[in-house]
């Protein structure tokens, strides 16, 4: 069976007209967006866009390097979906420039004289200014970029070569990028998310946000996953047993997710402190309340009693109906997390569906690209023949 | 007599043979082996196990127990005003909630396997065949059982031999 090339179907390249189709639709909805709510709304939506459908790369190139160090049958599937994903972080540094050019929009803090204005900015003034937080900005995609071109490069060669000390460079790789990983990503998000308010912070941040991102990237792996699991050559390799396994990874992700945004809630809420409280209270008014339950019942109770049963894991048109169903509710989490620092009233817009759409007609396109010109599978993995056989332990 | 005693120096062939006693019309047998195989309780066992639900109503009364505690305590026997917030602070009880579904689930799942399963059990006839020992190292055993509708001594001695068994015994009740 190691002789088939695994080549992709069909259906990768109806991915990417999708993608394509996306990118169309997304855009002329932003422009319709755009004439009706103007450019302050604007960035607003694109850092919501932007940010999720970076955290999904990054989530991706994240488990690409928990699979590189823990193998396993779960890792060998997927493996080609993460490195599709971790291939857009280019392109996705790329499209940072509209965040720069929102600076003004977007962080009260940059603007001229905000320091003098405010006591709080001032004391942060060292670390939120415009010239470090570019700084920043480029060393996280460098670092990223770096990392993740380097994993798919040598993967690539496995494929090529099959030389088996390139598995050993990649685990080393990702030992490090992992720890790098958790430090930028937290910086990252502090920098581009939390400091819409300058004022309010929370230590939670940076793990909430990758329990999101490790969720959006399981949750899309997943998604691909189902779609290539219908056709020839991966309806011969994909069983109910490797959606099994899947299943049980999103599962942990959405209970980690919840975990981290209930143990934050409840350290204010307990706290009471007029530097934290008033994040709940924007977000449990003016109508984001109706935001706040519907994250509750939706992102969280109903995915999480659906997916304690066996049969919803292991039955595949149940698990992508979940999955293709979290990544939305993650949109509209990071919806929830940015919107209320801007304006205190729900007032969504037809911009803050279109650009979530175009950017991810974008990656999708890219995904796509991709995963059509590699094998499905790494065909020299060390954990190849054993993912094959994944039923017989 | 307990059965028929078929051994194997596999996971595949212990499977394969388990399928074929299935098809073959066999229906009261036990597999065992070192190791769990997942798949074999498909083929052996068409009947899912209730464990699963008996868990889940343990953690549900462990959610309400740990709940209406919280609740009782602090807004019915005890109120305590603490910095102004109201007594049942519903966010305050989520936690030892949860603690206490995830001990009941434990507690109901560890009581109801031993329940279900019949252990501790002092004497089973499958210790008879002194091979059997192998079992807890790497060989793997199928029994068919004389409770069997189709079971016959000379038919299912064959039938399991045809299987590739390194070896059939038989088992004494």
């Amino acid at each position: 069976m190691t002789t088939d090339t695994y080549h992709s179907p069909e259906s990768v390249s109806g991915l990417q007209k999708l993608g394509i189709a996306a990118v169309v639709v997304g855009l002329v909805l932003t422009g319709v967006g755009y004439s009706m709510t103007g450019l302050d709304r604007f960035y607003q939506a694109y850092l919501v866009a932007w940010t999720f459908w970076l955290g999904v790369a990054l989530g991706s190139m994240a488990l690409l390097m928990v699979q590189h160090l823990s193998g396993g049958a779960w890792g060998v599937v997927l493996r080609r979906p993460l490195e599709a994903a971790a291939s857009t972080l280019p392109v996705m540094a790329v499209l940072f420039i509209p965040i720069y050019l929102g600076m003004h929009d977007l962080y009260h803090w940059s603007h001229e004289g905000a320091a003098e204005a405010d006591a709080i900015i001032a004391a942060k003034a060292p670390y939120l200014n415009t010239p470090f937080f570019l700084g920043r900005t480029v060393f996280y995609f460098a670092a990223w970029i770096l990392i993740s071109q380097t994993l798919l490069k040598w993967s690539k060669q496995q494929d090529e070569t099959g030389d088996p000390g390139l598995a050993d460079k990649m685990a080393y790789l990702s030992g490090g990028g992992l720890v790098v990983y958790t430090l930028t990503v937290t910086f990252a998000v502090t920098d581009w998310l939390m400091s819409v308010n300058p004022h309010w912070f929370s230590t939670m941040w940076g793990p909430l946000f990758m329990a999101g991102q490790g969720l959006a990237a399981f949750a899309l792996g997943i998604s691909v996953l189902v779609m290539l699991s219908k056709t020839a050559p991966m309806s011969h390799v994909l069983t109910s047993h490797h959606f099994h396994d899947l299943g049980k990874f999103l599962f942990a992700f959405l209970m980690l997710w919840t975990y981290l945004m209930f143990s934050q809630y409840l350290i204010v809420y307990s706290a009471n402190l007029q530097e934290e409280a008033p994040h709940y209270i924007d977000r449990n008014n003016g109508g984001y309340e109706y935001v706040t339950y519907a994250l509750m019942a939706l992102h969280f109770a109903v995915p999480y009693a659906l997916l304690l049963s066996r049969d919803v894991k292991r039955g595949i048109g149940s698990l992508r109906v979940i999955a293709v169903w979290l990544l939305v509710m993650r949109v509209v989490d990071y919806y929830w997390q940015v919107a209320p620092e801007f304006h205190k009233t729900l007032s969504a817009s037809v911009i803050d569906v279109a650009l979530p759409i175009a950017l991810g007609g974008v990656f999708l396109t890219l995904y796509a690209m991709r995963l059509k010109s590699h094998p499905l599978l790494p065909l020299n993995d060390a954990g190849l023949e054993k993912a094959l056989t994944h039923h017989v332990h | 007599m307990y059965g028929v005693m078929a051994e194997f120096d596999s996971v595949q062939a212990l499977v394969d043979a388990s399928k074929q006693a299935v098809t073959a019309g066999y229906t009261v047998m036990e597999a065992y082996s070192p190791i769990p195989i997942e798949e074999l309780n498909d083929i052996i066992h068409k009947k899912r196990t209730t464990l699963s639900r008996f868990v889940l109503m343990g953690g549900l009364s462990g959610m309400a127990a740990g709940f209406t505690l919280q609740y009782w305590a602090s807004v019915i026997e005890y109120p305590m005003n603490i910095g102004g917030r109201p007594y049942a602070t519903w966010p305050a009880f989520v936690i030892p909630s949860y603690e206490l579904t995830i001990l009941f689930s434990a507690l109901t799942a560890a009581i109801g396997m031993f329940a279900l399963n019949g252990l501790p059990q002092p004497y089973h006839p499958v210790f008879n065949v002194e091979r059997f020992s192998m079992a807890s190292s790497d060989k793997f055993f199928l029994v068919i059982e004389t409770t069997d509708p189709r079971f016959d001594h000379g038919a299912t001695t064959r039938f399991l031999s045809d299987q590739g068994a390194k070896g059939v015994y038989d088992v004494a009740a």
